[in-house]
């Protein structure tokens, strides 16, 4: 039983990062039908270029602040400038498959330039542990689940909440409609190209102490978010979110409990089963898009 | 003019044969090791272009379906069956469960289908990397023999090259036939428009099914093809990367054109042989010539040649149309 909470603990802080990551994926599907099938490689990317700044004898806390801005540059407007926008024309699939090519260009690129080995990270969060209620909790863990909370919420309310959200929800669910009552639509699009970008630097920023920079990583984080946002429900950001906390559980309750080796397996036949009985997924609603 | 071309092609198309039949003849070992690869991949490909070009359904999960059939004949041959009966179980393997992974196809939308496709490709890699008793796991599977084709044996490099083309002669033929079939044409209905396609009395649950088990089985064929090729075999060259390569293969060739496969396969085999001087950075060139290209034209190389094919076309007639039309202005 007590062994279970910690599963949970540990579980709801990988599943906070993956919805971090998983509502970027939506975000970018909502307002301009993209499938980033390099969302993984957005995640692995942000890491190295704290790292290749710090190499060059920065602060780590320069170093994020200048890997975030690098992040939004690169991933955000240059993905979509020059990517996105001329794919777009071209459909749906086209562009899902331009984006499986950059996943490997973004991969070859950091192995070559950067290293084929996996490199340490530091932790935001102190290493250590405090004992709750009783219980021995992992720093860490708290502290990356706190900080994807706040980023949760204040997205939440930033698209629930302000103007500049309610015209992306707009813009999500008819850009026609919103052209017309004057919501500037390429502003918003693009301004989700930047949260995206923001949310995977920060998830980047969270996960990579745990699991290391890896120029491969990518692969994992990016199933583990695609599994969240179909799971959750594709056409929402409460659904992503649900979604990567509930792969981040599941997944770490099929470590202890199902056979090491067919661990990874798990996620996947519960998105084969969602797909199967429930394609809106678990809190989406069928044919109906909202951010 | 249409007879010409129709001649022309014809004797490209031999010229074509007869060059894959003789100048491979003093190639060296690993040349006709990579030409062969490059027979069975197109197969693989081949198949994807059904599945993709023609009936217009997403799969990632192409190099699974390569994966067993490679299993099926590397554990029959090895237990001393002949490949003919792996070649068997493979095709009904693979045509089994690519049309229980359609299912899906039928309820939802495209992108949807490429995650199940992508979560049955990383689970088909979990079986072959974890069932030890069947696949040896990450020892892999060692000594596959090389089979004997109407008497000839095809341990040498290029007796199994022949053995290889001539498959993918067949396969060829047999897809060539299907695409012009009523089923060919009921698959592109299905992919242009599939309500008009079902109005027109076009069972599409049964074609879009149909599209994905035949596409799975020519992945099954490839598959049986490569174990005794390679005579080794272990989960890794089947994970979630082949598929994605064998995809980018048929985007690249040109998806939908009976020849984007065999141009495909061909830029991803033997490019980066060609490609070796750049060393580490061929995969990043080609990533990035890939997203160029399907910038420029979705359809792949062969898409470029067909709409300048198609403008030079609409030229040639407009100048005919324009000289008939003066003449009728000047007649009498």
């Amino acid at each position: 039983m007590s062994n279970l909470l910690d599963l949970l603990v540990a579980g709801l802080a990988t599943g906070a990062i993956y919805a971090l990551v998983a509502v970027g994926f939506t975000l970018l599907w909502q307002t301009s039908q993209t499938i980033n099938f390099a969302q993984g490689e957005f995640v692995m990317l942000p890491a190295f270029l704290m790292l290749a700044v710090m190499h060059a004898g920065a602060p780590f806390w320069l170093a994020i602040i200048l890997g975030i801005l690098l992040s939004l540059l690169l991933l955000g407007l240059g993905f979509k400038l020059l990517l996105v926008d001329p794919m777009l024309r071209h459909g749906v699939l086209p562009l899902a498959i331009a984006t499986m090519a950059l996943a490997i260009g973004m991969k070859e690129a950091v192995k070559q330039f950067f290293s084929a080995e996996a490199s340490p990270f530091p932790s935001i969060v102190p290493a250590g542990d405090v004992s709750i209620l009783g219980r021995v909790v992992s720093l860490q863990s708290l502290g990356v689940l706190a900080l994807a909370i706040a980023v949760v919420i204040g997205l939440t309310a930033l698209l629930n909440r302000t103007s500049i959200g309610h015209q992306m929800q707009a813009t999500a669910q008819n850009p026609t409609v919103a052209r017309i009552i004057g919501v500037p639509v390429e502003r918003m699009i693009l301004l989700t190209f930047l949260i995206n970008a923001f949310l995977v630097a920060l998830a980047s920023l969270l996960i990579t102490p745990i699991y290391l920079a890896k120029f491969s990583s990518g692969e994992v984080l990016g199933q583990a978010a695609f599994i969240a946002a179909i799971v959750g429900g594709f056409n929402q950001v409460r659904g992503a979110i649900a979604g990567g906390l509930l792969i981040g559980v599941v997944d770490n309750l099929a470590a202890a409990y199902v056979s090491t080796q067919y661990r990874a397996a798990v996620p996947l036949i519960l998105l084969i089963v969602i797909i199967l009985f429930r394609p809106q997924g678990l809190l989406g609603r069928p044919e109906e898009r909202t951010v | 003019m249409t007879a010409t071309g129709k001649y022309l092609r014809i004797v490209l198309g031999i010229a074509v044969i007869a060059a894959l039949i003789v100048v491979p003849m003093n190639f060296n070992r690993y040349g006709l090791y990579i030409l062969s690869q490059w027979a069975v991949m197109t197969i693989a490909a081949m198949g994807l272009n059904l599945t993709l070009g023609y009936a217009g359904q997403i799969s990632l999960a192409q190099g699974a379906f390569v994966g067993i059939g490679a299993y099926a004949a590397a554990i029959m041959t090895t237990q001393g069956m002949p490949l003919i009966a792996a070649l068997a179980v493979a095709i009904v393997l693979c045509f089994a469960i690519g049309w229980i992974l359609g299912y899906p196809a039928l309820r939802v939308q495209h992108h949807y289908l490429a995650f199940v496709t992508l979560a049955f490709s990383t689970l088909a890699f979990l079986v072959f990397r974890n069932e030890d008793w069947l696949t040896k796991g990450i020892y892999g599977i060692s000594n596959i023999p090389r089979p004997n084709v109407m008497g000839f044996a095809t341990n040498r490099p290029l007796p199994f090259y022949y053995f290889c083309l001539g498959s993918l002669g067949i396969v060829s033929l047999a897809m060539w036939w299907l695409i012009r079939s009523p089923w060919g044409r009921a698959f592109v209905a299905l992919r242009e428009n599939p309500v008009r396609a079902l109005s027109l009395g076009i069972d599409t649950r049964r074609y879009t099914l149909m599209a994905f088990a035949i596409g799975s089985a020519l992945g099954g064929v490839a598959g049986t093809l490569y174990a005794p090729l390679t005579q080794y075999i272990d989960p890794v060259p089947f994970n979630l990367s082949l598929s994605l390569d064998l995809l980018m293969m048929v985007i690249v060739g040109g998806s939908g054109f009976f020849f984007g496969p065999f141009l495909g396969a061909m830029i991803a085999v033997l490019l980066p042989e060609w490609l070796r001087f750049t060393q580490g950075y061929y995969l990043m060139l080609y990533a990035v010539a890939v997203m160029l290209l399907l910038i420029y034209s979705p359809t792949g190389i062969l898409g470029i040649l067909d709409r300048y094919l198609a403008e030079r076309r609409t030229k040639v007639a407009s100048a005919l149309r324009a000289v008939a039309k003066s003449r009728l202005e000047t007649a009498p």
